[in-house]
């Protein structure tokens, strides 16, 4: 098995070796190793796309909008969430954002994934009916995970989810309750003696 | 009194980087403190008549187990080599995460002796291998088996049986993740595994020439005296893989170097020293005479440096004895403003690391400090504004941006990996190929670069907005946020020049590995010397602290 120390410095220096600047590789490979990590599939991805980087043409989107659609040739995963991680500052005043037509779509989610992390919000991916929950940077949830990550995706949703509870206040109330089993309920002695201030704890 | 941490323009110089010694807070040091209440074992010793076979060391505490799995092998003399192009060595070593079953010692036996083409798994933390130094291992053999201890003049000259010529972890050829161990406290120090292996292959060593002396001769053979063992090391030859480490590494680098700071600092503070504590400093100083004296090397440059040292530390002591008084006020502050004033970067910072001799106080908890969570400040913040970082840039690279990298002679020298061996190497770009797959190692170049392009972009630009244009520039603008907010992250010198030493950036990470006697076979490797004068396993419970002044042989 590789560890992801050598699957981060590989990435690393194969991406330079395919055309990107050194700053870029490194985050690249941040971003492999941590699809790797968990158990997607970011070594099989680059290397197809390095491989048809070669023979085939793709496109740089390096300022991101609401509604981002390549013209002819698919976006470069990589240079697409290098800016969506530089931008995301940025981009996380809209609610939602597009793409169309993304190369080897599961690279562009690893930076995604980063940038949940940056701004401390969980991140909804809708790709052609195939959804991902990519929780700050912590997992990534997905209902499709024993099936194959395709090669280009038609459109990308991204939704950038406000901070909320996942429970209704019914339900935390209710916890709440049967919590309240492991506190004791005080006699006045208690109440005098066991906080150490008395009954009255003003001036 | 409140005196300032010492400007990083100044400390992270090559020239006074390399010149750093051991201290307390060195990683060997700090390890054995750590250890020092672990359970020591020899799990299995299976060698044969010529000392060939496995062996297994532990340390325990409660349910924790390290074990080192050694694999002594024959190998001819014209096999023998210490560069890192060798195929073969007389032993090999992984430090094991537990204890091995059988079928591990199996599985490592076939993957641990080929080293950087075996493969390792995450139950392996750390891996090495060595050579022996046959001169003195044949001496050591031959004296031993005739019921002799063996020439201590000659064992001198050398300081150690063995000298590893690699220690690896971290990941590396499958070795476990950092990340899978991090948490543990016990090795919440930076290289404490591969202390650990360096410390239980010294005893191998021990036990190896012991058992070989003895099947020689077995009537007549004596064990090799545990005052000798104390005395011997492990020798290691390095070379430049280590010099990228350090720039790769910023906020490691700096927490480093912060430690050292802090602990001088905090030293130059203290008003009143009690008497112990300076008696304690001035006997370290005197008996570390004899690691000056007794330093041997070929190179002329080195000789030079330790001939200079040797005069310096002298005049330092004369000073001591006949112009200072310790009941001054502040005296540590006053023996620093002195040496700076009086003596040279090396003895500077030679009597800087045995300052902190009496200080466990102060030292202890910054050993704790010298870790980091490098993944924590890794991501740009691209919502600032290159006004900020060119404001930054300024305050952290003043004498970088005074470097003129149009003249050749700045610009001389590229780093690259070789093919062969995947090994960093330094090479000159006007005379050999290959400049064009240069490594992002010449951070003051591109800092520059980055600075220039900086004074003709707007204020107002978002640093993500520069960076659509300046893609290129990326690894350096990453740098300049670490920078800021750790002061000794970054050499502060040109890492390309002509006049380029790659053995101060050596020297720099082996002073905080706890290396003694420097032994440069070229501007590009050297030889050195580990736990020479360290307590033996057995003694780990109870030793003397300052035993790293105290070789005597």
């Amino acid at each position: 098995m590789k560890s992801l120390s050598e699957i981060e410095t590989t990435v690393k220096r194969s991406s330079k070796a395919a055309g990107y600047s050194w700053g870029v590789s490194e985050e690249t490979g941040k971003s492999i190793r941590l699809l790797e990590l968990f158990g997607l599939p970011g070594i099989k991805h680059l290397n197809e796309y390095f491989n048809e980087k070669n023979k085939s043409k793709f496109e740089n989107l390096n300022l991101i909008s609401e509604n981002n659609s390549s013209s002819n040739n698919p976006y470069c995963p990589i240079t697409l969430g290098v800016s969506f991680l530089d931008q995301i500052n940025i981009l996380e005043n809209f609610k939602k954002i597009e793409f169309k037509n993304v190369a080897y779509p599961v690279i562009f989610i690893s930076f995604i994934s980063r940038s949940s992390e940056i701004i401390g919000k969980k991140i909804y991916v809708n790709m052609d009916q195939k959804k991902l929950l990519l929780n700050l940077n912590v997992n990534i949830c997905t209902n499709f995970i024993d099936q194959a990550f395709p090669k280009i995706a038609n459109t990308i949703e991204v939704n950038l989810l406000e901070n909320k509870d996942n429970f209704t206040e019914d339900e935390w109330n209710n916890l709440y309750k049967i919590s309240e089993g492991t506190f004791v309920e005080e006699s006045d002695s208690l109440k005098e003696g066991a906080a150490g201030a008395g009954l009255t704890d003003n001036d | 009194m409140k005196v300032k941490l010492r400007n990083p323009n100044k400390i992270m110089k090559l020239s006074r980087l390399g010149s750093f010694h051991q201290s307390k807070l060195s990683f060997l040091r700090s390890f054995l403190n750590e250890f020092k209440e672990w359970e020591y074992k020899r799990d299995l010793f299976n060698l044969n008549e010529n000392g060939f076979g496995e062996a297994v060391y532990s340390f325990r505490k409660n349910t924790r187990v390290y074990s080192l799995v050694c694999f002594a092998n024959e190998i001819k003399d014209e096999e023998r080599s210490d560069r890192v192009i060798a195929t073969k060595w007389d032993a090999a070593f992984t430090l094991y995460d537990g204890v091995p079953a059988k079928k591990d010692i199996e599985r490592l036996k076939n993957e641990v002796p080929k080293q950087e083409v075996g493969r390792l798994s995450y139950k392996e933390l750390t891996l090495s291998r060595a050579n022996k130094s046959v001169r003195i291992y044949n001496h050591v053999v031959e004296s031993l088996s005739n019921g002799k201890q063996p020439d201590l003049n000659l064992l001198s000259k050398v300081g150690y049986l063995y000298r590893t010529t690699a220690v690896y972890g971290s990941g590396k050829f499958g070795l476990a993740d950092r990340f899978r161990i991090k948490n543990r406290e016990e090795i919440n120090g930076p290289f404490r595994l591969e202390m650990m292996l360096v410390y239980l292959v010294r005893q191998f060593t021990f036990d190896q020439v012991n058992h070989v002396a003895y099947y020689k001769n077995p009537k007549e053979a004596v064990k090799l005296d545990d005052n000798i063992c104390k005395n011997l090391g492990i020798g290691n030859s390095t070379g430049l893989g280590m010099a990228p480490f350090i720039v790769n590494h910023p906020t490691l680098l700096n927490n480093w170097i912060l430690s050292r700071e802090r602990a001088l600092k905090k030293i130059r503070e203290i008003k009143n020293v009690k008497n112990q504590d300076s008696d304690l400093f001035i006997d370290c100083v005197k008996k570390s005479l004899r690691n000056i004296t007794s330093w041997n090397t070929d190179s002329e440059y080195q000789k030079k440096k330790i001939s200079s040292l040797l005069k310096n530390v002298e005049k330092f002591l004369n000073f001591i004895d006949k112009d200072f008084n310790f009941e001054v006020e502040y005296p540590f502050d006053k023996i620093y403003l002195w040496l700076e004033e009086k003596t040279c970067e090396e003895c500077v910072e030679y009597i800087v690391s045995i300052m902190m001799e009496p200080y466990n106080d102060i030292v202890n908890p910054l050993v704790k400090e010298m870790s980091s969570d490098e993944e924590k400040y890794f991501n740009i913040p691209t919502h600032r504004k290159v006004e900020e970082l060119r404001n930054i840039i300024e305050a952290k690279y003043p004498n970088i941006l005074d470097i003129n990298f149009e003249e050749k002679e700045n610009n001389q020298n590229f780093w690259f990996i070789s093919k062969n061996k995947e090994e960093p190497r330094l090479a000159d770009r006007f005379e050999e190929h290959g400049s064009e797959l240069e490594q992002p190692l010449a951070i003051a170049r591109d800092i520059k670069k980055l600075y220039d392009k900086l004074l003709v972009s707007k204020n107002s630009l978002t640093i993500a907005e520069f960076l659509i244009s300046n893609s290129d520039l990326r690894h350096v603008v990453r740098r300049a946020f670490i920078v800021e907010k750790f002061p000794y992250s970054e050499i502060q010198d040109n890492t390309i020049g002509k006049d380029l030493m790659p053995i101060d950036m050596l020297r720099l990470k082996l002073s905080f590995f706890g290396a003694l006697k420097f032994d440069p076979r070229s501007d590009k490797w050297l030889r050195i010397c580990m736990f020479q004068g360290a307590p033996l396993p057995k003694e780990l419970k109870s030793y003397d602290e300052q035993w790293v002044y105290k070789t005597n042989i």
